[in-house]
C-alpha cells in the first residue's frame, strides 16, 4: 500500500470508513472533494489492500456508471485506488435533509404561503422519485439512500455559491428557484450493481426510514417520492410489492441461540 | 441486599450462578459454576443429548454452587433462568429445573433474555457505562447500542453467526471440541502465517458468514483429499494453520469494521465485546487498535463471564427483579426465539 500523503484541503468528514476532504483540483478555481480511505491498521496489511483498491475502483466505477446514464453525481476527476483516494467534483447546495428542515420547520408560516412550498416542495419530491426510478433501471443499487446523500445543486453553476451558503437560513432557497435545483446523488460507498428487486426495495426502505425519521411532516413528501418512482421505473411494480414485505419485515429476522 | 441464583442453559454450558447486590456497591459473585457438554471432534451438540446432559447435572451443579457461596435458600431472593434465545430441549430442561426450585424453596421465577444477560454482566464486569456491544457466539452476531430502554440491534449477521461458522469449520479440520472448537482454532491460527484470499461481506452494518464458510470448507475439503495448496508469493505450502489464521483475520476484521460504523453512527467510543467468542484474543487486539485509533477503548472479559454462564442470568435477573418484574409460573415459558430488542430494560436511564 503506498504511503499515505497529506491532504491539501479541509476535512470535512470522518466517518467510519473515509475521511472527506474539500480541496482544488489542478486550479485554485475549480472545487472538488477528496474522499480517503486510510489503512485500517487492524486488519492484516494484505487484506486491507485488497479492500481499499476494491472499494475505491468499485465506487468510482459506480459514479462512472451513473454519469454516462443520465442520473446526475459528482464526476470522478481522479482515483488512485493504491492509496485510497478519489478526487471528484465538487457539489454545491443543501442536502435533502438540511433543505427539508428548513422548509419544514416554518410550521407557523401562514398556511397559504405553506401551500405554495408545498407545491414546490411536491415538485421537488417528483424529481427525486424519477432520479431513484432511473438509478434502479440501470441497475445501480445506491446502498445508503439517506436524505444526506441527496443534494440539490443549482442548476448550469458549476460549484461555487456564495458562502452564506453556510449560514442557517441561506440554506432555503427562495421558493421561485425550486425548479432550478437539479437532485444529485453522492456517496456511493455502499453501492452495488445488482438487478434484484430486493435490493432495490431495501434502497427504497432506507430512504422511507430516513425521510421519516427527518421530519414528521416527511412521510407525506415520501409518498410523492414513491408514486413517481412507480411512474418512471420499468420494473417499479415488483419493486413495490417487495417493499411491502421489507417493510413487514423490517429488522426482525428471528434468532436462535 | 439482594441475592439471585441463575440458571443458564441455552446451549451446551450449563451454568449456575449466584450473585449479590448491594445499593451502590458492585455486585458479588458469590459462585459461578459450570460444565460443558463436549461433543466428540467432527460432531456438533445435538440438542436431545445435550438436554439430557443438562437434566443430569443441574442439581449437581445447584448443590454445589450454593454450597460455595455459603448461600443458605432462605436468603434466596430469586430464582433466574434463560427464557431464550437458545435450543428448544436444553432450554426446556433448565426452564423445568427452575421451576421445580421456585416450587420447592417458595421463591419467585424471573425469566432473562440470554443476550441481555451478556450485555449487563459485560458492563458489570468492566465497568463500560455506555459502549457499543458487539456480541459474538456460536448462535449470535450482533452489534448492539442502548437507546430508549432498549438495547437496539444496529447491525447482525444475516446468516450464521460467527462462532457456528468457526465451530463448523472445527468439524471439517476434525479439530477438538475440548475445551472449546473456537479456542482450539485461536491456537492453531497463532502458527499460521500465509493469508488467503477469502470472501469478505459486509453490507453497511450487516455481515455474512456462510459463503465463507462454505468457501474455506471447499478449500479445506481439497487439502484433505491431497491436492496440494502453495502461497503464490512465497511458493510454500499452505497448511491448516494457515486456513485458521485466514478465516480469523477476515472474519473478524468484518465484526471491527461493522463495530467501528456503528461507534460512528452513535457516536461512541468505548466497545465492550461479549459472548463466548469475544475470549478470543486476536479479535480483542484486533478490536482495540481500532477503538484507540477513535480515542477510545476496548472492554472485554475473560472466558468465566464471556462464555455462556449462569452469574449472568443472576445478575440481568435481579437487575429486573429489583424494578419489580418476576414471571408467574404458569408464564414461565421459554423460546428459541427472543430478540435482545424486545426486552423492556426498566433499570437504565
Amino acid at each position: 500500500m503506498a504511503p499515505p500523503r497529506p491532504i491539501d484541503g479541509t476535512l470535512l468528514k470522518q466517518g467510519a470508513e473515509a475521511h472527506v476532504y474539500k480541496s482544488t483540483f489542478l486550479l485554485p478555481t475549480v472545487p472538488c472533494l477528496i474522499k480517503v480511505r486510510p489503512t485500517k491498521p487492524y486488519r492484516h496489511a494484505t487484506l486491507d489492500m485488497r479492500l481499499t483498491k476494491h472499494r475505491c475502483v468499485s465506487e468510482a466505477r459506480l459514479l462512472n456508471r451513473c454519469r454516462s446514464m443520465g442520473v446526475l453525481c459528482p464526476a470522478v476527476y481522479f482515483v488512485d485506488e493504491k492509496r485510497g483516494e478519489i478526487i471528484m467534483e465538487w457539489i454545491e447546495g443543501p442536502s435533502v435533509r438540511d433543505f427539508l428542515h428548513s422548509h419544514l420547520d416554518g410550521a407557523s408560516d401562514p398556511d397559504k404561503e405553506q401551500n405554495s412550498i408545498d407545491v414546490q416542495l411536491d415538485s421537488l419530491m417528483e424529481a427525486i422519485g424519477q432520479t431513484i426510478g432511473k438509478l434502479h433501471d440501470i441497475d445501480i443499487i445506491h446502498g445508503d439512500l439517506t436524505t444526506s446523500n441527496i443534494m440539490l445543486k443549482r442548476r448550469g453553476n458549476s460549484g461555487s455559491m456564495p458562502e452564506a451558503q453556510q449560514t442557517g437560513p441561506a440554506l432555503a432557497i427562495t421558493e421561485e428557484s425550486f425548479s432550478d435545483f437539479d437532485v444529485v446523488l453522492i456517496d456511493f460507498g455502499l453501492g452495488q450493481v445488482s438487478n434484484s428487486d430486493e435490493d432495490k426495495a431495501v434502497d427504497l426502505y432506507v430512504l422511507e426510514r430516513a425521510f421519516l425519521s427527518t421530519h414528521p411532516r416527511a412521510t407525506r413528501l415520501f409518498n410523492i417520492i414513491l408514486d413517481s418512482y412507480k411512474r418512471n421505473c420499468l420494473g417499479s411494480a415488483v419493486v413495490l410489492r417487495r417493499l411491502q414485505e421489507v417493510r413487514l419485515r423490517g429488522r426482525k429476522k428471528s434468532m436462535i441461540g | 441486599m439482594t441475592i439471585a441464583i441463575g440458571l443458564e442453559g441455552s446451549a451446551n454450558k450449563l451454568g449456575v450462578g449466584i450473585i449479590r447486590h448491594t445499593p451502590s456497591k458492585p455486585a458479588e459473585v458469590l459462585s459461578n459454576i459450570r460444565h460443558t457438554f463436549v461433543s466428540p471432534p467432527g460432531e456438533g451438540f445435538l440438542p436431545k443429548d445435550t438436554a439430557i446432559h443438562h437434566r443430569s447435572w443441574v442439581v449437581k451443579l445447584v448443590k454445589q454452587a450454593l454450597k460455595e457461596s455459603g448461600v443458605t435458600v432462605a436468603q434466596v431472593d430469586c430464582i433466574c433462568y434463560t427464557k431464550g434465545p437458545g435450543m428448544g430441549a436444553p432450554l426446556q430442561s433448565v426452564a423445568v429445573a427452575a421451576r421445580t426450585l421456585a416450587l420447592l424453596w417458595d421463591k419467585p421465577l424471573v425469566g432473562v433474555n440470554h443476550c441481555v444477560g451478556h450485555i449487563e454482566m459485560g458492563r458489570e464486569i468492566t465497568g463500560a457505562d455506555n459502549p457499543v456491544v458487539l456480541y459474538v457466539s456460536g448462535g449470535n452476531t450482533q452489534v448492539i447500542a442502548y437507546a430508549d430502554q432498549r438495547y437496539r440491534i444496529f447491525g447482525e449477521a444475516l446468516d450464521i453467526a460467527i462462532g457456528n461458522c468457526l465451530d463448523r469449520f472445527a468439524r471439517t479440520l476434525n479439530i477438538s471440541n475440548d475445551p472449546a472448537p473456537g479456542y482450539n482454532i485461536e491456537q492453531m491460527a497463532k502458527k499460521g502465517k500465509h493469508l488467503i484470499d477469502i470472501p469478505y461481506t459486509v453490507k453497511g452494518m450487516d455481515c455474512s458468514f456462510s459463503g465463507i464458510l462454505g468457501f474455506i470448507d471447499a478449500y479445506a475439503g481439497e487439502m484433505l483429499s491431497g491436492v496440494e495448496k502453495r502461497d503464490p508469493d512465497t511458493g510454500e505450502p499452505i497448511t491448516p494453520e494457515d486456513l485458521c489464521f485466514s478465516l480469523q483475520e477476515t472474519a473478524f476484521a468484518m465484526l471491527v469494521e461493522i463495530t467501528e460504523r456503528a461507534m460512528a453512527h452513535v457516536g461512541s467510543t468505548q466497545v465492550l465485546i461479549v459472548g463466548g467468542v469475544g475470549c478470543n484474543e486476536r479479535l480483542q487486539e484486533m478490536m482495540g487498535i481500532m477503538a484507540g485509533d477513535r480515542g477510545g477503548s476496548v472492554y472485554a472479559t475473560d472466558e468465566r463471564f464471556c462464555i455462556d454462564n449462569g452469574i449472568m442470568i443472576a445478575h440481568a435477573g435481579l437487575l429486573a427483579f429489583q424494578t419489580g418484574f418476576t414471571t408467574p409460573i404458569d408464564e414461565s415459558t421459554c423460546t428459541q426465539r427472543f430478540r435482545t430488542d424486545e426486552v423492556f430494560v426498566k433499570w437504565r436511564d
